[in-house]
Formats: structure tokens, C-alpha cells, sequence
């Protein structure tokens, strides 16, 4: 428990630490949203002054980061400067896109990996060994960006699936089960290039911890004593490699924000990737850092989730 | 058995060593190996697919050399073209061509293959101007793999650097970079990008673009091998060795060069092919996003680029080319990384 909380505490830490980090990064970029519109000679400089001003752009750094840390207690998170709203509301929005997206990919890609994996390591130097480190080997190198590239090409070519967003126009007159059937062929192509991107890292790791657990003395001594395969996998094996897989999915969990951000922009899903280039572009402060934190914050529970999970599992971690 | 094993990890490094030597080849050679400038236009060929190499003329009659037949476009119509058939343009290997610069410094004329004068050989298709793709993935490359291989420099000076001061003098100083280190590791991949990109200036000349794109990738990741390094030079300054020298005297500085940084090397051998190929995708990243390196300057990012425009996308195959290209190289500095990190656990263990 002592150690739970100190997790904890670090974690906070690591937050403060984050959000302070991202608002040194933006207060270091050059140039503001308003900087567009000073162009503008219909707009004077008194109006942008007064803009500025309102926002509180013209404040130092740290009061800005007091009265931004001020708003998020209040539950804006901020305000974003191009949709005229908080960022909170804009914000959950687009993540609760992205969380539909990364839910579905995250939990296919271990519902495939783990089985997969452990079948692999069954038949260590196999033609399923083989070919499963090969193909993982070219899947490896192919970055995210190409095959998302590659299924949209697919796809318009094929007239199959359709491309770029989330739903298909007048998706509010559909039926129940046509809502539900277009929302998922607008998922197959995103999915598909997070499975593809997330499966070879992995499958190697499920293969490459339980081949380290099936070699141990253990196992063959409760081969000799006539416990099954199947048994012996999974009820002796898998427990003793839970640890490496366990850790690895909290850090899945923790990339549920973060891990489709490039994914998203290229496939047009309406998520957080496309609006944090967007708002990277214009400026759009406090969307930015919106973003950027919410993502950190997933990532930090993701680490405490598997670290909670670890004393829960194994009693060697409970003893430190 | 352990003696086999060794060898044919051993193999394995050389030969995916020499695959990367003769990619790296190629790439600095470019102006030899490609038949065209990567910048000249040929405005009446846009979007021209692949060449390809005949053995057998029109006549029906057989050709010991292979030779092409140039595109021309069909009248009255756009980005549809056909092979003119009137005459046979022979690939000759070593001809004179387009003049280009060795080293920066000689001008050479000779090429590698190309075909007689009017003809051009497109290996790879064209661009939207006619430029020649398999020439202009090459001269890509370069930029491509020289922003890789300067950012992984810059990542791994960084990481050994901040890595060995926290590992050797530890407490306090450890413990505040150990912990910057992880709020590199927290905040994601794109944004640190973005949100350093974010502070550079959009309109900047394109070398200038080129160093700050190289500076910005190369020092955000600098957190993951300055953890590893730091590991090493924990336990390699506690060896006993180390603790002798230091009995006898030694001072820190011998005692790091000789006891402690020769550890740290297979790590960062091993860091350095696993990162290459990762920001080699980083800049083609970036620059697809447009937030890299713009044309004319061509590079693996602004190449792919092209696709995000949705009828090149989906009518002109072979600008997946630069994709091709890319993963080539993923797969050669993946395959040393993997020998790399198979040698390094066995002699550790």
C-alpha cells in the first residue's frame, strides 16, 4: 500500500512537472493567434491589444500558468482562442472519439497477441516461429504513416470501405443497426493500421517472455509429473510471464490518448490527433496544452494501473 | 554449441551490415546512380508510370539488351500516356548524362545506366512535373538519412552525456535528470515534435530548416538512452576493478575513460540502429505533415507528401515509391539493432 502511494505521489509530481514543461514550450514558440489577424487592416492594433488583453496573452508566463491551473480546478482547462469555447468541452469530444478508436485496436491487438504469442513460444524454431518473427521483422519497419497510406489507397481503389472521418453523411437519419454498421466500416481502416503497428512490438514480447519462462527447470519437472500442455501454459507458464506483459499493457492503457494521434491525421478520424496539429498550427495555446496533458495524464494512470496490478499479482513486488 | 551460435550471430551482424553499407552507397552516390537531375522538369510528362525495360521489339525480334520505350502522352488527354513505339533507346550502363557533383566538389558527367538523349528513363515514375522519382528518392535519401543519422548523433551525445554524469556522480543530480528524463518519456512522441517544431519559425530558409528539424528531433529523444547509459555506468563503476583503481588513486576521469565508458558502447550501438530508422520516419513525419523540410529541396517526407492529395493517392501507384524506399531501410538497421541487442544479452549474461 506504502508502495501504491508513493506511486502515486511520484506520478502527481510528474504531472506538475508536465504541465509546467508544456507551458514552457508554447511560451517559447514565436508569434500568437492573434498574430493572424494583426495582418488584418481592418482590425487595429488597439482591438488586438484588447484581445490579448482579454485572454491574458499579455501576462507573464507564470501568472498565465497560475490562472490556467485556476481554470482547470474550475473545469475549463483553458479557452481556445479559434472555436470561442473551453477547451474542456472541446476536448471530450474529440477523446472520446479517440478512445473509441484506440479501445477497439488496443483490445484486438492483445486479444491476437496473446494467444498468438504464447502458440509461438509452444513451438519454439517452428515454421510458426519462423514465419511469426518474420513477418513481425517486416511489420516492424513499416512506419504507421505508410500503412495508413496503403489501406486509404486500398480502400478507394476497392470501393470497399469508406474513407476519411467517422460517419457518413446524414448519419443522424440512420436506424439503430445502420448507425451502428457505418460507425464500424469507418473504423476498419484506423484499426486496422493500429493493429498492424501495435502487433509485431507485442507478439515478440508474449513470445520472447514466455520462451524465457518455458526453458526454466520448472517446467520440466511439471512435464514429468504428467501435467498437460494446456495446463501447463496457461496455469504455469503464463503466470510466471505475466510480469514484462503486464507492465507492457499499462503502458498500452497509457497510450490510449497518445497512441493514434499520427493515425488519425492521416485517416481524417475526427480525434485528438487532428486537433492538436490544427491547434499547433494556429497557435491555439490552451488547446495544445490541453491535449498534451491529457495524454500525459493517461499515460501516468496507465503506469499506476500496472503497477496496482503487479503488487495485486505477484507477492515478490508486495514484499519490497 | 555456445561457440556455433556466437558465429552465426556474427554472420548475421555482417551481413545485414554490408546490406546497410550498399544502401548508405547508393544514397551517397546518388548523383552517379541516378540517370536525372532530381530537380529538372519535364512538363509535358507528369505523373508518367514507370518505364519499363523490353527485350522484345515491336518487330517481334529479340534485344540481348534491354532497352525502353519512351512515354508520350495520348492526345487530347491528361496523365494517360503510351509507349512510342518508333525506336528502340537501348540501356547502356556508365553513359554520359546530366552533370552532377561529387563531394560537393567535382563535376562528373558519368551515370550509372540511362538511355540515349531525348529518352529518359523513369524508374520510378514521375512527379506532378515530370520530375524523375527513382533520381529524386535518391537525393531524397540523403537528406532523409543525413537528418537520421545527425539526430541520432545529437540523441546519443546528449544521452551519454547526461547519462554518465547521472549514473557516476548520482544523488541529487541523478535524481532531478532521472526525473526530466521521465517527463521526456511521458509526454507523447508528436506532441514533444510539434510542440518543439511549434517553436520555430514556419518561414525560414530550407538549410535552416534542415539544422533546427535535426536539433529538434535529436534532442527530444534524448531520455531513453540516457537511461540505458546510466544503467550501465551504475554497475560498471561498482565492478571491482573500478573500485581497485580507484584504491590506487585513480582519478575520475581515468577511471570513467577506462573502467567505465567502454560498457556504455554496445548499448549505444545498439541505441543508434534502433533510432536511425526511427527519426529517418520522424523528418518523413514532419515533413508529410508540412511542418518539415518544403520543395524543392527533395526528401523521403516531402516525396510521400505527394499522396496526400486524393487523386494521386488513388491513381498513380508508384508514388508509393519513397514508402518502399523507407521501409528498405527500416528493415536493414532493424536487422543490425536485432543482432546488435542478441550479441549484447548473450555476452552480458
Amino acid at each position: 500500500m506504502k508502495y501504491l502511494r508513493r506511486r502515486l505521489a511520484h506520478g502527481i509530481m510528474l504531472l506538475i512537472g508536465a504541465s509546467v514543461l508544456c507551458f514552457l514550450f508554447t511560451d517559447l514558440a514565436p508569434g500568437s493567434f492573434f498574430d493572424e489577424i494583426k495582418l488584418n487592416p481592418q482590425i487595429s492594433p488597439e482591438t488586438v491589444a484588447a484581445l490579448r488583453a482579454h485572454y491574458g496573452l499579455d501576462q507573464p508566463t507564470p501568472v498565465r500558468y497560475v490562472r490556467w491551473v485556476e481554470s482547470v480546478f474550475r473545469g475549463e482547462w483553458g479557452y481556445s482562442f479559434a472555436y470561442n469555447s473551453p477547451v474542456r468541452s472541446l476536448l471530450m469530444v474529440r477523446a472520446r472519439n479517440t478512445l473509441l478508436l484506440t479501445g477497439v485496436a488496443t483490445l484486438l491487438v492483445w486479444m491476437i497477441a496473446v494467444p498468438l504469442g504464447i502458440w509461438i513460444a509452444d513451438h519454439p524454431g517452428g515454421w510458426s516461429d519462423r514465419l511469426g518473427m518474420g513477418s513481425t521483422a517486416v511489420l516492424l519497419s513499416v512506419p504507421e504513416l505508410v500503412l495508413a497510406l496503403g489501406f486509404l489507397c486500398l480502400a478507394v481503389r476497392t470501393h470497399a470501405l469508406p474513407v476519411g472521418g467517422m460517419v457518413s453523411v446524414g448519419f443522424d437519419q440512420f436506424g439503430q443497426w445502420s448507425k451502428l454498421r457505418d460507425l464500424l466500416t469507418h473504423l476498419i481502416i484506423p484499426v486496422l493500421t493500429l493493429i498492424l503497428a501495435g502487433l509485431p512490438v507485442l507478439l515478440r514480447h508474449v513470445r520472447s517472455s514466455m520462451a524465457e519462462v518455458m526453458k526454466a527447470p520448472f517446467i520440466d519437472a511439471a512435464r514429468a509429473h504428467g501435467v498437460s500442455n494446456a495446463r501447463l501454459l496457461f496455469r504455469y507458464a503464463l503466470p510466471a510471464a505475466a510480469n514484462p506483459l503486464i507492465s507492457l499493457f499499462g503502458f498500452s492503457v497509457g497510450g490510449l490518448l497518445s497512441g493514434s494521434l499520427l493515425v488519425e491525421v492521416v485517416t481524417g478520424w475526427p480525434g485528438l490527433g487532428p486537433l492538436l496539429l490544427e491547434a499547433t498550427m494556429s497557435r491555439d495555446l490552451y488547446v495544445v496544452v490541453g491535449v498534451a496533458m491529457s495524454s500525459t495524464v493517461f499515460m501516468i494512470l496507465g503506469n499506476l494501473l500496472a503497477d496496482a496490478m503487479l503488487v495485486a499479482v505477484d507477492p515478490r513486488v508486495r514484499m519490497q | 554449441m555456445a561457440k556455433l551460435k556466437t558465429m552465426t550471430g556474427k554472420k548475421k551482424i555482417w551481413a545485414a551490415a554490408t546490406f546497410l553499407v550498399l544502401l548508405h552507397a547508393v544514397i551517397v552516390f546518388a548523383g552517379f546512380v541516378a540517370p536525372s537531375n532530381p530537380v529538372s522538369q519535364n512538363r509535358d510528362l507528369p505523373f508518367a508510370p514507370p518505364t519499363y525495360p523490353h527485350f522484345i521489339d515491336s518487330q517481334g525480334h529479340f534485344h540481348l539488351r534491354p532497352f525502353i520505350y519512351p512515354w508520350v502522352s495520348r492526345p487530347q488527354s491528361l496523365y494517360d500516356y503510351e509507349e512510342s513505339r518508333d525506336r528502340e533507346y537501348p540501356i547502356h550502363f556508365l553513359v554520359k548524362g546530366p552533370e552532377y557533383k561529387v563531394a560537393g566538389l567535382f563535376s562528373a558527367h558519368t551515370h550509372l545506366f540511362g538511355v540515349a538523349a531525348p529518352a529518359q528513363i523513369f524508374l520510378a515514375g514521375s512527379d506532378n512535373y515530370g520530375r524523375d522519382q527513382f533520381s529524386r528518392i535518391l537525393y531524397g535519401g540523403r537528406i532523409s538519412l543525413a537528418a537520421g543519422l545527425l539526430a541520432t548523433l545529437i540523441s546519443l551525445s546528449l544521452g551519454l552525456l547526461l547519462g554518465t554524469i547521472s549514473g557516476f556522480y548520482g544523488r541529487w543530480i541523478d535524481e532531478s535528470l532521472m526525473r526530466t528524463a521521465e517527463l521526456f518519456l511521458v509526454l507523447p512522441w508528436l506532441y514533444l515534435l510539434l510542440a518543439v517544431r511549434a517553436f520555430l519559425p514556419l518561414h525560414i530558409s530550407p538549410l535552416q530548416t534542415f539544422f533546427l528539424l535535426v536539433a529538434v528531433i535529436g534532442s527530444v529523444g534524448w531520455a531513453r538512452p540516457a537511461r540505458l547509459v546510466r544503467g550501465v555506468v551504475l554497475s560498471a563503476k561498482t565492478r571491482k576493478y573500478a573500485v581497485a583503481s580507484r584504491g590506487f588513486g585513480a582519478s575520475n576521469a581515468y577511471i570513467l575513460r577506462r573502467h567505465v565508458l567502454p560498457h556504455t558502447y554496445g548499448v549505444l550501438l545498439t541505441q543508434a540502429a534502433l533510432l536511425v530508422p526511427q527519426y529517418v520516419i520522424a523528418e518523413v513525419t514532419l515533413s508529410f505533415l508540412g511542418l518539415g523540410l518544403s520543395e524543392p529541396l527533395p526528401s523521403w517526407g516531402n516525396l510521400l507528401a505527394n499522396l496526400q492529395q486524393y487523386n494521386v493517392l488513388v491513381s498513380f501507384w508508384w508514388m508509393f515509391a519513397p514508402a518502399l524506399a523507407l521501409v528498405v531501410f527500416s528493415l536493414g538497421y532493424l536487422a543490425v539493432a536485432d543482432a546488435f541487442l542478441k550479441r549484447l544479452q548473450s555476452t552480458t549474461v
